[in-house]
Order: structure tokens, then C-alpha cells, then sequence
């Protein structure tokens, strides 16, 4: 089983956050391995969003490192993060509502395309080229997330479940190493939930690509996670595989509760 | 009936990102173009070039400038008067410093002038935003008024204080000055739209205009995914600045023959943005239907009692046309806030399904 994973391909240490007063994050550390997926649980407002926004840059922690593919930091930014494959999905969809489907994906290719103002002005030649090679990648995107029907459909007309998923497309077309996912499947029906569950454990499969997801539907994040830490309160409950996780007295008294039935 | 794009298969993702895929569009447009190259320039009289025609283009011109800022990335400004009467005294110093350069040439050139100045008055975008952002660009327009309204040195020390364009010859064509044709004039500004207007459809549909209109959209997201906001924004201003500068200089150079800073006051800015807003926020074609609403309206309004026969004095006819004009922004902005743009899209939208409801 450990096999399947490689090296720690993003830690963070001693990790603490505050806003003026509030303390986010206190003294967080964990790692996470190549390959593997990685769920953040924890009750609302333990720190979990904060956490994937240090990660990925939008938050600046006051103390800790953050060690990306070997390279130490006291901060990521967010633009470095972008470029060094760290792409990020939202808690409330934050997709580009005036875009079609495939504009939206297209812009998630955007730190791949290279042609200056001058071709893009001509949009011949190489600016067309470029433009098209991204293309197809996006459509193999597209086949992927099974979203065909909707390539040219603005996305704010789209219902929830298929924004979510465009959302995730959005991030793939960045080709990530590490993909973070905020509630991938909050407010889905069980269909959509077990197709959203494929496409990660897919994404994760086919790509090789890592993935760092919060979750709070719990059968969920047992069933598809290899390895889950548990935050209250800024703090770091515990750390494990889903199984040591569901049997930790602490997690239970915090955030599972007595049963753990499903 | 006829604009039914059924049987039109795109083999290739070149076909399928054409500007037009639809081949009925196409042929549209290049209707169009044809008509305003070749027919227009033969049948239509001075008054029609002079009072319509030209205006019109122009206008358009600097609305569209303004809708890659405002509609594509979400930028708002009120400074366009400012950066057109950049570009028009940039040209204006050109023109009297290189008598020998080609006109065309220096009224391209101008507009570089007023992108710089678009990028200056771009940096505080990065703080502000909305109508904080637009209020930061009205100080354009206000320093630019009283620039060359102060300066003797951009108007050359003219005792009227005007700018007076030269006449200059395109290869032996007085195409600016009071000896160019009125065709001659048109055909310049005609040239110079259609390539910029190529030029902006052509940005907006690769990386830079998708940079955009994501930043208009949700700028925190966008900036995750590797799009870098300031560049990006202050790209816009620039380019957007260019078109107005552009715009600017034709405006003195082929439109009025000779002009004081006060043509360029905010009421241009606003005039601008009114196009931009009737016509279609983030859409090319609506920059050339909002400037049309703006500059026909009137004219029609003004026309309309003469053609009728019916008797009623100029001054009332100007009241009516404020009136009327108002009353129709109005209208618009409850019935269709997105515009003239948005009204072809659904007629279109309506067409491709005729005869069945959808």
C-alpha cells in the first residue's frame, strides 16, 4: 500500500495564521505524499479553507514553512503556485460566469500560453496555433468530465452540480501536481456525489495527479481518502488513515460524534 | 428560414474557432464591409459622410476602446474624453514637428501616446475598483482639460488657442485639411476602424481577452490559476487608451478640421459610456450598435418633423430630442440592460430556431 506513494511533495510546519485577533491556524504541520489523496475534515470553521488558502498562496501565514517539491518557503504566492501546478476548486463555485464552458477551461490554460500581445492582436499564425493545441487538451478535459453537451453553454446557466464540475476541469486544464478541492461535492445529490467521486479517484489515477480535498460528507472522504488530518478550532486533532481516523476517541468527541454508522 | 446553420459541420477546432462559424454571418458581414468600402463611398452625399457616417465611426471607435476596459475587463472609467484629447494633441505636435510623415502613420502613432498615459492612470486599478476606480480616472479628464487648455506649447501658440489640422497628402490624396474630400476622409477612418476592429475581436477571443473577462468575472480566482491582476489590468487601460487616442485624433483630424480641448470634456466621457452601456457591455458589435443609437437618434429625431412636413420650430425639436433620447436610455436599461448586443443575440437565437418556438 505505501508503495503507491512517493515522496512528500508539499509539507507545512508549524503552520499558525491569525486576522488581527483570531487565530486561524495554530501551529499546524503535516505532509503530503505524491500521489496520494489527502482529505482535510473538521467541524465549520476549524481552518480547513484557510489552510488550502495557505497552501496555495491567497493567505500569507505569520509563522511556519511551507516545503513545495523540495523548495522551503515562509509563504507560497499565489501566482508561483499557479505556475509550480498547485490549482485550487471553491467552496462556492467561482467560475467566470460571463464564459461559455470551454472559455472557462480554455482560461485555465492561460499560464500554458506563451504568444505575445503582437500575435494574439494578428491571432494567425503562431497565436492560432498555440490556441488550438490548447484546445485540444481541453477537449480531452471535456471528454474526460463528460461534459460535452455544454461546451458552449455561458455557465451561469448551468445547474450546480455540472458547475462543480466545470470548476474542475478548470483546475485540471492547469495539468496540476497538486490539486486542491473545497467540498467537491457539498449540496450534490448521491448521483452527483459518486460521479464527482470518480472523476478524483480518475483524476487521481489517470494523471497521477495529488489531491488535497475538505470534505464534510464523511462516507465520502473514508471511502476515497488515503490519509485524513483532523482540525477544530485552528488546532490539529489528529492524523492518520481513515480507519486509525474513525477509531480516535479525540476526532469522535470533536466532530464525528457517537456513531459512525454509514 | 435562411439563417439556419443545420448541415454546417466543423471538421477541425480551426473551423470551429473561426469569428464567424456560422456561414450565414459571414457572408454578413462581408456584405457589410463591401457595402461600406465600395458603395457607401460612391452613393452617399457630403452630408451623409460628414454629419453621419464619419461620426459614427469614430464614436465606435473609442466606445470600443472603452468596452475592452469596461466590458471585457470589468475596468471602470470615465477618463475616456481625457486619453481621446491625448491621442489628438499628440497627433496635432506630430503632425507640425515630421510635416514630411505620412498622416496615417502619426495618427497610429498618437494613440501610443495616450496608452502610456492609459497605463499611468491604470495603476491605481490595482487598489480600487468600480466606481471608486472611475472616480480615480475622472482626474484624467479633468488634468487633461486644463493641460492643453493651459499650455500654449500643445497648441503651438495659436492666438485662437485651437488646434488647426494641416492639409496632408496620402500619396497625393489630401486626406486631412480643409482640401480633403469628404470620401477621402472617410475611407481613411474606415481603413483604420476596420483594422482596429479586427484587431480587438482577435484579442478578446485568445489568452488576453479570457485574462480579462476572468478578471472581471472573479479576480480571486482568476489569480489562482496563474493570472497575474495588475499586468493584466493595466494591459487593458493601455490598449483601451490606445483606442480612444486613436479615436481622438481622427475626431480633430477628419471630423472637425480644427477643435479646442473643451470637444473633449467629460461630456465625451460620458457619451462614450453611454454607447458602451447601450450597446452591450463586453461585445464588439455592440461598441458600433451603441454609438449608432447615439449619434442616429438625434439625427433622426431632429430630421424626422421635416420628412413628416410637420411645422414645428428647431429649438422644440432639440428639446424633444434630449427628451426623447433620455426617455429611450431609459427604456433600454429596464427592458434589456445588456444592451443592443444582447437584443441581435436572441433575434439571432429566435432565427436559428424559426419555425419552432426553441
Amino acid at each position: 500500500m505505501e508503495s503507491k506513494f512517493g515522496d512528500y511533495l508539499l509539507s507545512v510546519d508549524h503552520i499558525s495564521l491569525s486576522f488581527g485577533g483570531v487565530k486561524a491556524l495554530k501551529d499546524i504541520s503535516f505532509g503530503i505524499r505524491e500521489k496520494e489523496v489527502f482529505a482535510i475534515i473538521g467541524p465549520n470553521g476549524a481552518g480547513k479553507t484557510s489552510m488550502l488558502n495557505v497552501i496555495n498562496g491567497f493567505y500569507h501565514p505569520q509563522e511556519g514553512e511551507i516545503t513545495y517539491k523540495g523548495v522551503h518557503r515562509k509563504q507560497m504566492k499565489s501566482h508561483d503556485a499557479a505556475v509550480h501546478g498547485i490549482a485550487r476548486t471553491f467552496q462556492n463555485v467561482a467560475l467566470f460566469k460571463g464564459m461559455s464552458t470551454l472559455d472557462n477551461i480554455m482560461t485555465g490554460r492561460i499560464i500554458h500560453m506563451k504568444r505575445n500581445l503582437f500575435w494574439q492582436a494578428i491571432y494567425l499564425g503562431p497565436a492560432r496555433k498555440e490556441e488550438m493545441a490548447n484546445r485540444e487538451y481541453v477537449e480531452d478535459i471535456i471528454d474526460f468530465l463528460e461534459i460535452q453537451a455544454i461546451r458552449r453553454t455561458p455557465v451561469g446557466r448551468l445547474p450546480y452540480g455540472l458547475q462543480k464540475r466545470v470548476e474542475l476541469g478548470r483546475a485540471l486544464a492547469m495539468e496540476p501536481d497538486l490539486l486542491l478541492l473545497d467540498e467537491p461535492m457539498a449540496g450534490m445529490n448521491i448521483e452527483e456525489k459518486q460521479d464527482m467521486c470518480r472523476f478524483v479517484l480518475d483524476v487521481n489515477d489517470q494523471y497521477g495527479t495529488t489531491i488535497a480535498l475538505i470534505e464534510h460528507d464523511m462516507s465520502v472522504v473514508m471511502d476515497i481518502s488515503d490519509k485524513v488530518v483532523v482540525l477544530d478550532y485552528g488546532e490539529k486533532l489528529a492524523e492518520g488513515t481513515p480507519d486509525e481516523i474513525r477509531g480516535n476517541q479525540t476526532v469522535i468527541d470533536a466532530y464525528l460524534g457517537v456513531t459512525t454508522a454509514n | 428560414m435562411l439563417y439556419r446553420e443545420a448541415g454546417q459541420f466543423k471538421t477541425t477546432y480551426i473551423r470551429d474557432q473561426e469569428l464567424f462559424p456560422v456561414k450565414q454571418d459571414r457572408w454578413g458581414i462581408f456584405v457589410i464591409i463591401g457595402f461600406s468600402f465600395i458603395i457607401v463611398p460612391l452613393i452617399a452625399n457630403d452630408y451623409w459622410l460628414q454629419a453621419i457616417l464619419i461620426p459614427f465611426l469614430i464614436y465606435s471607435l473609442s466606445a470600443l476602446g472603452l468596452n475592452l476596459l469596461t466590458g471585457y475587463a470589468g475596468q471602470l472609467s470615465l477618463g475616456t474624453g481625457g486619453f481621446m484629447a491625448v491621442g489628438a494633441y499628440a497627433c496635432y505636435k506630430l503632425v507640425t514637428v515630421f510635416p514630411e510623415t505620412n498622416v496615417i502613420i502619426l495618427i497610429l502613432i498618437s494613440g501610443l501616446f495616450s496608452a502610456g498615459i492609459g497605463l499611468i492612470f491604470g495603476i491605481p486599478s490595482l487598489r480600487i475598483k468600480g466606481f471608486y476606480l472611475a472616480v480615480a480616472t475622472l482626474a484624467a479628464q479633468f488634468f487633461f482639460e486644463w493641460l492643453f487648455g493651459r499650455v500654449q506649447w500643445f497648441y503651438n501658440y495659436n492666438n485662437s488657442g485651437a488646434i488647426e489640422v494641416p492639409v496632408r497628402n496620402f500619396f497625393d490624396i489630401a486626406v486631412t485639411g480643409p482640401t480633403a474630400t469628404t470620401q477621402a476622409r472617410y475611407m481613411v477612418v474606415l481603413c483604420i476602424v476596420t483594422v482596429l476592429a479586427l484587431v480587438a475581436v482577435n484579442l478578446v477571443r485568445g489568452r488576453i481577452g479570457r485574462a480579462w473577462m476572468a478578471i472581471r468575472d472573479m479576480d480571486i480566482a482568476a489569480e489562482l490559476i496563474g493570472i497575474r491582476p495588475f499586468p493584466t489590468k493595466l494591459i487593458a487601460f493601455a490598449i483601451s487608451s490606445y483606442y480612444a487616442g486613436v479615436a481622438g485624433a481622427l475626431f480633430v483630424f477628419t471630423y472637425l478640421g480644427s477643435a479646442e480641448v473643451e470637444v473633449f470634456d467629460i461630456n465625451m466621457s460620458f457619451e462614450i459610456l453611454f454607447m458602451v452601456i447601450i450597446g452591450g457591455l463586453g461585445s464588439i458589435s455592440g461598441a458600433f450598435l451603441g454609438a449608432a443609437f447615439i449619434v442616429l437618434i438625434p439625427i433622426l429625431i431632429t430630421n424626422l418633423p421635416l420628412i413628416l412636413g410637420i411645422p414645428i420650430n428647431s429649438a422644440t425639436v432639440e428639446h424633444f430630442n434630449f427628451m426623447i433620447l433620455g426617455a429611450l436610455i431609459v427604456l433600454f436599461l429596464i427592458f434589456e440592460p445588456h444592451g443592443l448586443a444582447k437584443i441581435w443575440s436572441i433575434v439571432r437565437e429566435k432565427l436559428r430556431a424559426w419555425p419552432f418556438p426553441y
